[in-house]
């Protein structure tokens, strides 16, 4: 398992008293699409910051490209990340700027390249996510797949060799799920990198992704390829991947008896 | 409650550590700080002027008033000027700054947080306080002293206007008798205010809205903050250096 750009060993982090990761093992592998799956909340989005290190974790170890994230200053940070590239869930453009200036903002931060090869460059991300007609537009101007397929352009503008997806189908019309779908599957063989996305739509995720995890309650229940984890009989896992609302993960936040709280006139702050 | 404040103060001094390092790499690429010179100066160019006009006349009136008590109305000049240089323009205008400029950064800056563009921006390896924070801040103090300028221009403008065209005080005694009694150390104790002004006012702003919680409560919340603490902030300041500039 040599090939691992990813690994996150036996990681413990939470917010005040509530853990939200209890003993998270996970591993990434070169040329693969990792999925990680789980139900709202369970810190899937919080993953992704602990491996680009925007947080530390309480303990245990993160570890891309093989080095020790929780060990690097910000200028070792800040170096490990020009080799990734990260798609927000809301895309997050610089709204400032025009869809061309914004897929070249990184390039005209990192490298200093003659104009018209930084257009060429630019136009060819653009085109590979079919926008590059949209070049002279304004982030406003952009439906939310458009705006997600521009930052998916600005996120590969720098040749990464990891890229990181957070929630890339969510608020998407299927015809523009399909069109990120594809483009996640067709950039990872294309160039080669290593992805992992992470979402909660299982059908999306099973048609691109090599690996899945499943987390849950602060640990990952189950992992395994898609079809393996479509076989899984583990109950949570089953409830995840049909979609039920009550099972092992309960349909209610915890609360105190429904008839007392109804009745007992407990006041709401 | 001291300790807390104590311990503010002290964030927002390593904070201003922090941007003044990434000050000399924002300066190299000049463009951003002067589109921030023009976001925080030029656009508060129409506030100020009219802002200052009033003031120099409110000045001229009740200077006027004030002087023709001891038969002295030939000093309004001198009274205009010195109100203006050093009290007036500099704290008016930083007050005004704080409600227009200020304002604006923190709800800029607020929202690019709210909007995950400053995380994306540390993705990409690129150091929000040097691609925002520098050049808005810089932006900032560069703008408050012109500004200052300007509104002094204007204030005496507006002084003359009702002093010398309306009330009739003599307008060679008017600019002879300022021409006279302003020195140079009073010209350079607004520089100086204003100058101080400057770094205080863009200071808070760019920190309230860089450490705003991201949401439409919280930008809202920290803008009220930096024109509350940018305002107190800026009369304890002027009370600080009037005293020293006294003491000398």
């Amino acid at each position: 398992m040599s090939d691992a750009v990813v690994r996150v060993r036996d990681l413990h982090y939470g917010f005040g008293s509530r853990a939200i990761f209890a003993g998270v093992d996970l591993e990434a592998h070169r040329g693969r699409v990792t999925a990680v799956m789980g139900p709202s909340g369970t810190g899937k989005t919080t993953l992704l910051r602990l491996i680009t290190g925007q947080v530390a974790p309480a303990s245990g170890s993160v570890e891309v490209f093989g080095q020790e994230v929780t060990r690097l200053d910000t200028a070792g940070i800040y170096a490990l990340r020009k080799r990734m590239g990260m798609l927000f869930q809301n895309g997050a453009l610089l709204t400032d700027l025009s869809v061309f200036e914004n897929v070249a903002f990184p390039v005209r931060e990192h490298a200093r390249l003659p104009e018209p090869v930084l257009r060429q460059l630019v136009l060819t991300k653009l085109h590979a996510v079919g926008l590059r007609g949209a070049a002279d537009l304004m982030p406003p101007e952009l439906s939310g797949g458009m705006a997600r397929r521009v930052a998916l352009a600005r996120a590969i503008v720098m040749d990464p060799e990891l890229l990181i997806y957070d929630e890339p189908f969510v608020g998407l019309d299927p015809v523009s799920m399909g069109v990120v779908v594809r483009l996640i599957r067709a950039l990872n063989d294309a160039l080669g990198i290593t992805s992992i996305v992470v979402s909660h739509d299982v059908r999306e995720l099973a048609s691109i992704a090599h690996h899945s995890y499943l987390l849950s309650g602060g640990k990952v229940v189950a992992h395994g390829t898609p079809a393996e984890l479509d076989a899984s009989p583990l109950p949570v896992v089953r409830q995840f991947m049909s979609g039920e609302a009550d099972g092992p993960v309960p349909f209610h936040y915890p609360a105190p008896d429904y008839h007392a709280d109804l009745l007992g006139g407990r006041p709401r702050t | 409650m001291i300790a807390e404040t104590l311990s503010r103060v002290g964030r927002v001094g390593l904070f201003l550590v922090r941007v003044l390092r990434q000050a000399p790499a924002a300066l190299a690429r000049p463009r951003a700080v002067v589109h921030q010179v023009y976001n925080a100066g030029a656009r508060s160019l129409v506030i100020i002027m009219l802002s200052g006009l009033f003031v120099g006349m409110v000045l001229g009136l009740q200077g006027f008033d004030l002087l023709q008590r001891f038969g002295s109305e030939d000093a309004l000049g001198i009274a205009a000027a010195l109100g203006l240089l050093k009290e007036l323009g500099p704290v008016v205008t930083a007050l005004l700054f704080a409600g227009r400029a200020g304002t604006s950064l923190t709800s800029e800056i607020g929202l690019m947080r709210a909007t995950d563009q400053l995380t994306a921006m540390e993705i990409m390896a690129v150091d929000p306080l040097r691609k925002v924070v520098a050049p808005r801040f810089l932006g900032g103090v560069i703008a408050m002293p012109l500004l200052v300028a300007v509104f002094n221009v204007v204030g005496l403008f507006g002084a003359q206007l009702i002093g010398v065209q309306v009330m009739g005080v003599d307008p060679g005694a008017f600019w002879s008798q300022m021409q006279g009694a302003v020195e140079l150390d009073d010209v350079n104790e607004g520089i100086v205010k204003s100058l101080c002004f400057g770094v205080a006012c863009s200071l808070v702003a760019v920190y309230e809205g860089y450490h705003a919680a991201p949401t439409a409560e919280g930008v809202g919340l920290a803008t009220t903050r930096t024109v509350v603490i940018s305002s107190v902030l800026t009369l304890l300041i002027d009370y600080i250096l009037t005293a020293a500039f006294l003491g000398r």
